[in-house]
């Protein structure tokens, strides 16, 4: 298997000129990313009221995905951390307007003023530390707060992402989670290991409190909920939604016990959602004036 | 860059508490004809610092909004066209953006603002 970019370099030195431009002449790359930007537009529903929107497209590259944007009317302005990419973007005049930006870093955007996002293919970098000072908690935390506060009550971010492996996704959950986002992943196509894509859809604000997560598609195209494959490894759809009411536990007198409840952890944390770590404390029981 | 993304943008540095408006430094301006979306125009009326376009669009050398908005002249066809010159047909090619607080320029080359902070600015 091919290695992970994101494994080779940092992004901006990864995405040099031949790179950015090798990228964005590959026709299958370019279906593929036009493909990925038209799902998320879908998943980002917007109302249906033919007025453009101002939405933001972030790790916007050559601008592939911005141009699904533009096809559907709307106005963007992308960030991209590779300048490379961005000189392609400039070339084939994209209509968005373009930033050089690190997304790590957190986003200049006044308060509310944006009415939803996107990002394509790009979260996961920020995953990595390229540099010593960089702490990839950190850089979520700055990345995912900003982003909330750009926002429009009731907007929705929708990322398309590779994560490494369940820890990566989960880092990435828990930091959009404790900027204050409601949502979770779907995952189109989750028994085909090539078509298999994650997007991990966020809401935010009021209007987030009875948000859903929406189904991912399968093979045939047809939607498909996760109640027919309960206790599936590749769930559908996992929904980590912190503002959902827990469900009260059956009052049992003696209790689940540690040993349950650390399997439950594991059963929800295979399927992508957050689970607070093991700790002596869990399963631990509470003094009795709780 | 057009003046609508100008008008969103603010200094991220660590420590700047009110990194809006950046300041606007021309050294290159272009225009570029766009089709006119009323309803657009008018959604982002509410969200644009009126104030803050007007002075921008004099810096990239257009004078023609009113130095008030009101949102009953968006009932006027010639307020809406100028409001969406403004907008959407001015490009800051070259040049700066500065912030307000510390004076920091982020340069503009082709374009595209280069917002990438120092390791002390983040
Ligand atoms: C696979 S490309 C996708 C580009 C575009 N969204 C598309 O669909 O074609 C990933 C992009 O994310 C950008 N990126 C990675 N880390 C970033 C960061 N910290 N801030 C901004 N952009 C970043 C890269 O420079 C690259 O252009």
């Amino acid at each position: 298997m091919a290695s992970r970019p994101e494994s080779i370099a940092p992004p901006e030195i990864f995405y040099d000129d031949v790179e950015a431009r090798k990228y964005t002449s590959s026709s299958r790359i370019v279906q593929i990313q036009a493909e990925l930007s038209e799902r998320a537009l879908e998943l980002l529903a917007l109302p249906e009221d033919g007025v453009p929107k101002l939405l933001l497209d972030i790790g916007c590259g050559s601008g592939l995905s911005g141009e699904t944007l533009s096809e559907d009317g709307h106005h963007w302005i992308g960030l991209d951390i590779s300048p490379s990419m961005l000189n392609i973007a400039v070339e084939r005049e994209v209509e968005g307007d373009l930033l050089l930006a690190d997304m790590g870093q957190g986003l200049g955007i006044r308060p509310g003023v944006i009415d939803g996002a996107i990002s394509i293919s790009a979260v996961q970098w920020l995953c990595n530390a390229d540099k010593s000072s960089h702490n990839p908690r950190l850089r979520l935390k700055a990345f995912f707060t900003s982003l909330y506060k750009c926002l429009s009550n009731g907007a929705r971010a929708v990322f398309q992402v590779y994560p490494e492996n369940i820890d990566q996704r989960e880092l990435i959950l828990n930091a959009a989670m404790r900027a204050g986002f409601a949502g979770g992943i779907v995952v189109d196509f989750p028994h085909s290991s090539k078509k298999r894509k994650e997007f991990l859809v966020l809401t935010c604000g009021q209007r987030s409190m009875n948000a859903s997560v929406p189904n991912g598609k399968d093979e045939d195209g047809e939607s498909c909920s996760d109640d027919d494959m309960e206790e599936d490894e590749n769930q559908t759809v996992c929904i980590s939604d912190r503002h959902r009411p827990r469900k009260r536990p059956k009052t049992n007198k003696s209790g689940k016990g540690r040993e349950w409840i650390m399997r439950k952890k594991d059963q929800m944390k295979r399927r992508g959602n957050v689970v607070p770590p093991n700790t002596k404390y869990t399963g631990r029981k509470r003094k009795d004036r709780f | 860059m057009r003046l609508l993304t100008h008008n969103m943008l603010s200094s991220n540095i660590k420590g700047v508490t009110n990194g809006f408006p950046l300041r606007i430094e021309a050294v290159k301006v272009e225009e570029k004809t766009v089709e006119m979306n009323t309803d657009f125009l008018k959604n982002m009326f509410v969200k644009i610092d009126w104030k803050v376009l007007v002075e921008a669009s004099r810096t990239l050398g257009y004078a023609e909004l009113p130095e008030e908005g009101d949102s009953s002249f968006l009932e006027s066809d010639e307020f809406l066209s100028r409001f969406h010159h403004a907008l959407l047909e001015l490009h800051l090619e070259e040049g700066a953006l500065i912030c307000p607080e510390t004076g920091r320029r982020f340069p503009v080359t082709k374009g595209i603002p280069n917002m990438l902070l120092h390791e002390d600015e983040v």
